[in-house]
């Protein structure tokens, strides 16, 4: 190439963007149109309705069902994970059976399920056996009331779910990293907890995320038993005044709030766990 | 002798499904003896080495560490596999090293060494981070204590594995290949640091294709092939005027 002439370099001119992007702006526009045109959209209904404090405990309700179900889910699911790659072929069968059952059937029909266990089982009791001592008695629908069934359903849903994530990152981790720490007198408990999750967390985190952005969506399920999240609180205003489409805005706007929430979140976890796994970024 | 031997092997057989991989293995390896295993690939060396610390249970035959039968407890006439418990108690004091060292990525070199000591024996923190120090200035390491495997050579992470196995102050080291993964020009500082451990008087049994090592290092060779010992002595006459044809043949081709 000559030095001598200052040559001028031409980018390649992307004029398929402009393009692309002309229409798409375009379409938009159209878009937004034809629905504030909708008499039913009631931009301003959606104002009065985003902040109400009915809906605020709804929001308040569907983050500690999530929160409750994913912890009372993760610590299951590590629990299934272990007892199906267990040795015990027993432990293996059951922890089989039980992702069988709950990843088999509809969540919502299991929602209901518990909402109705009091027609399956009237009273809980527990006494001990042979002596009549009753320890404890009380009717079911006084026991699992739609939170306490919500949250059963929920986590023991979620269960079946973590288990196979976790037991898919306890797979993923080389069984080098098994046999190194065995070598140095480990035992099996100790590799688990101390070799093999912490490996296997890079792994299960970035699907457990993803189960966890679900599980906030999945909670609106629990409205059909009354489960005081968002979503019965929505129902219940447009049951009442039949304001139907700005009310799943306003549920719609606080869903996707707290969900971009969770990825950042997730984003900030995946960063924490990947350390030593790459050259560059290790803190 | 007066001490029993370190290890002691009589037929130890060993199969994969149909396929026999240690058809009868005779060792006795002495304290404070350097034994290389020789042999060509599949010939049952790293599966014997293995079976030492019962990363893999003989099928057949008996084991002996220290006077101790590995995987089973005697008593009378009747022998008892142990509880994974008891066999994780009596590999702390038989270190390892694998051919792809198996360091633990989520630590550093010295969240590596201190990990087993802590956890296993007990040792307090502070203290046995003074040791794993120690031991990594040995391995030549010592500014290397706070970086992640990633972040070494494989020359280097071999070494950091070799610390960690002395960390638990073993009686025997059992070496898999230290030198098999490693770039030419970092095979030397593996080999360095595995002599150091000979001339201290280190019970080593290696598993190795560096012959140089082998006939510098090591007070008895062995060679298998087929899944036995097919001869065993002193390096000099193993390796300089060997007996058997197996053998020769072996190391016509890596010599």
């Amino acid at each position: 190439m000559s030095n001598t002439e200052t040559v001028r370099v031409v980018p390649v001119r992307h004029y398929g963007r402009w393009l692309t992007a002309l229409l798409v702006v375009g379409l938009a526009a159209l878009f937004l149109r034809a629905l504030l045109a909708s008499p039913n959209l009631e931009p301003a209904t959606i104002g009065d309705y985003l902040f109400k404090d009915y809906v605020l405990d709804g929001v308040v309700t569907t983050l500690w069902l999530t929160l409750l179900a994913m912890v009372l889910g993760t610590v299951g699911g590590v629990v299934l994970a272990v007892l199906r790659l267990s040795p015990n072929p027993v432990l293996t069968g059951l922890s089989w059976a039980f992702i069988w059952v709950f990843r088999g059937t509809p969540l919502l029909v299991q929602i209901i399920f518990f909402g109705f266990l009091g027609a399956l089982f009237p009273r809980l009791t527990l006494s001990l056996p042979y002596t009549g001592t009753v320890l404890f008695d009380q009717p079911t629908s006084v026991v699992v009331t739609g939170t306490v069934a919500a949250v059963l359903a929920l986590s023991l849903n979620e269960m079946a779910y973590a288990a196979e994530v976790i037991r898919g990152g306890i797979l993923a981790v080389d069984s080098g990293q098994t046999e190194a720490a065995a070598a140095l007198g480990m035992s099996p408990a100790l590799i688990l907890r101390r070799v093999v999750l912490p490996q296997a967390m890079r792994v299960i985190i970035p699907p457990m995320g993803n189960e966890t952005i679900t599980m906030l969506k999945s909670t609106a399920l629990v409205s059909i038993i009354a489960g005081r999240d968002l979503m019965t609180a929505v129902q219940t205003v447009y049951q009442g005044n039949y304001k139907v489409i700005p009310l799943l805005v306003v549920a719609a706007i606080w869903y996707l709030a707290l969900v971009s929430l969770l990825s950042a979140g997730q984003w900030a976890i995946e960063r924490r766990f990947g350390r030593g796994f790459s050259r560059g970024g290790v803190r | 002798m007066t001490h029993p031997p370190m290890v002691r092997a009589e037929a130890v057989t060993k199969r994969y499904g149909p396929i026999e991989v240690l058809t009868g293995i005779d060792l006795v390896v002495a304290p404070g003896e350097v034994a290389c295993l020789l042999g060509p690939s599949g010939s049952g060396k790293s599966t014997f080495l293995r079976c030492i610390n019962h990363l893999e249970r003989i099928d057949g035959g008996q084991l002996w560490v220290d006077g101790e039968l590995v995987g089973y407890r005697r008593s009378g006439d009747r022998l008892h596999e142990l509880k994974a418990r008891e066999v994780a108690r009596r590999r702390r004091d038989i270190g390892m090293v694998f051919q792809r060292f198996n360091l633990f990525p989520h630590l550093t070199a010295l969240g590596n060494v201190i990990e087993a000591p802590i956890r296993v024996l007990g040792t307090a923190r502070e203290a046995a981070r003074v040791e794993a120090l120690r031991l990594l200035e040995r391995v030549g390491l010592a500014e290397k204590a706070n970086a992640y495997p990633g972040q070494l050579s494989g020359g280097q992470q071999q070494r950091v594995a070799i610390a960690r196995a002395l960390a638990m102050h073993p009686k025997l080291m059992l070496f898999d290949e230290p030198t098999s993964a490693l770039d030419p020009e970092l095979v030397g500082d593996v080999l360095d640091v595995m002599k150091g451990l000979a001339t201290d008087g280190m019970t080593m049994i290696v598993v190795t294709h560096e012959m140089g090592f082998a006939r510098e290092v090591a007070d008895s060779v062995a060679f298998l092939d087929g899944g036995v010992v097919v001869e065993a002595g002193p390096p000099a006459e193993v390796l300089g005027n060997p007996r058997h044809d197996r053998t020769r043949a072996f190391l016509d081709k890596v010599l």
